[in-house]
């Protein structure tokens, strides 16, 4: 049900983006008012949904990371896992942003002979891994097509990304690795029983949305060729503020940009929010030091504090009588 | 809010990252690039016309190209029967392409700057004698 109700999305947006891209009015709509306003409301959207997120009361550290937690010197602390300090929070984010290091701790349950087993399974990590890095690499090269002159840092991924110098124009590493990990993503969901019954249709959209820009990107590039010429001055146009849109731009590359903009704009209404998600994990990015810091419910009613020393000043005289002992004669 | 001043750092980067490009290109307009067709070779014909057509040459010459290499280099045909009139060319990148197309600077190179493509044609073919003294 959810796959068939996401493709026909998918094939919905590239059959109109192919219709409006045979007519001038509509190309304009396509390629110039429509990736204005799904971009804004992307930032828009993005920055919103991660503002509404920090209004969320943060009350107390979350211990139960794997690890051991800091405690009498001679345990010792897991300091990457349980870090309390700064940089240990540092490091665990930066292993959970860059290399997914939660997933990689992935394990799969599995009945063997009447037993069930739990073992490692790591294939979900490395085409996670895969296709996240590839779509960043993607995102960088893609600046080429919209700023002019191109700086030497998008210059040097696109070489690198095309190294192996295979046909012309060359094959880029991460279209392959960028496709194969979408498909990979894809198929568990087709053929995993397990997963496929919590798959829902906004987990089949975005991956049929990515597999569909990434077919359009390749086709562009390989088989149905267009001109990057007046592509090149259409973006560099958007970005510019200056929009132009030149004759004789093949209907490919309006679907491409019709599927880039449906990304954009459901970008933060979507479950894709977990490149915002990833930064504010509480498990991850809060140091466990409840026993070295005093944290303060925030929602707590100011409350009125009678301490110890004011206690005792209140009642010294009546406790020397009563012969109990006093901290200050 | 809660730890806004670190949420605001990371959304900042987040802001500069995907506005980068227009923040790079500060509102000026950047006219695209008309790559020069005025050679001495190119007045001297009478039916201004490549081997295939505009369309075709300005979208897939690179994939033509390699499909002329593959025909020549590993197929020793050093004919082709344009589809365009029927006319007949040497398979040459030296000897027909940059005979008429003799100025790669204002041609080949006008577009492939503006779409930081590096082709590797010369890394085996001598480049023209122009293009060479003008680097």
């Amino acid at each position: 049900m959810g796959i068939q109700f996401s493709l026909g999305v998918v094939l919905a947006i590239a059959v109109a983006a192919l219709v409006g891209a045979q007519v001038k009015g509509l190309q304009y709509v396509l390629g110039i008012l429509l990736p204005y306003a799904a971009f804004a409301t992307f930032l828009v959207g993005f920055v919103w949904r991660v503002l509404y997120w920090a209004k969320s009361p943060v009350p107390f550290r979350i211990p139960t990371t794997a690890g051991q937690e800091f405690s009498l010197p001679w345990i010792k602390q897991a300091k990457l896992d349980n870090p309390s300090t700064l940089p240990g929070v540092l490091g665990r984010m930066f292993f959970e942003v860059f290399l997914f290091r939660s997933l990689f701790r992935n394990t799969k349950a599995e009945l063997r002979s009447g037993n069930l087993v739990y073992g490692p399974s790591k294939w979900l990590w490395l085409f996670a891994l895969l296709f996240h890095w590839s779509f960043f690499v993607i995102a960088v090269r893609h600046f080429r097509l919209f700023m002019e002159p191109v700086p030497g840092f998008v210059q040097l991924f696109d070489h690198l990304d095309g190294i192996l110098q295979v046909g012309a124009p060359p094959l880029y590493l991460t279209d392959v690795f960028f496709t194969l990990a979408i498909l990979f993503l894809l198929g568990r969901r087709f053929l995993d029983a397990k997963v496929r019954s919590l798959s829902l249709p906004a987990d089949y959209f975005p991956l049929f949305l990515l597999l569909g820009i990434a077919v359009t990107g390749i086709l562009m590039r390989f088989f149905v060729r267009v001109d990057i010429v007046g592509i090149k001055s259409i973006l560099v146009g958007l970005a510019t503020f200056h929009p132009t849109l030149p004759d004789g731009i093949g209907a490919i590359f309006f679907v491409h940009v019709a599927f880039v903009s449906t990304l954009l704009a459901y970008f933060p209404f979507s479950k894709l929010m977990h490149f915002g998600g990833v930064f504010l994990s509480p498990t991850r990015n809060l140091a466990n030091n409840n026993r070295m810091v005093r944290h303060v419910n925030p929602w707590n009613y100011p409350v009125k504090v009678h301490t110890y020393e004011a206690y005792e000043n209140e009642f010294r005289d009546i406790m020397k009588d009563a012969g109990i002992p006093v901290e200050k004669e | 809010m809660y730890d806004l001043n670190k949420i605001l750092v990371g959304l900042a980067i987040f802001l500069l990252f995907f506005t980068f490009p227009i923040l790079y290109g500060m509102g000026s307009a950047v006219p695209a690039p008309k790559p020069k067709l005025d050679t001495p070779e190119i007045q001297k014909l009478t039916d201004k016309k490549c081997v295939e057509d505009t369309h075709f040459m300005r979208t897939s010459h690179m994939q033509f190209l390699n499909y002329w290499r593959d025909k020549a280099v590993r197929e020793d045909q050093r004919t082709y029967d344009s589809k365009l009139n029927g006319k007949k060319y040497d398979i040459s990148l030296q000897n027909t392409c940059m005979k008429c197309h003799s100025n790669k600077k204002d041609f080949c190179d006008s577009c492939h700057t503006y779409a930081s493509v590096k082709p590797y044609c010369w890394d085996c073919h001598i480049e023209p004698k122009a293009a060479k003294e003008s680097m």
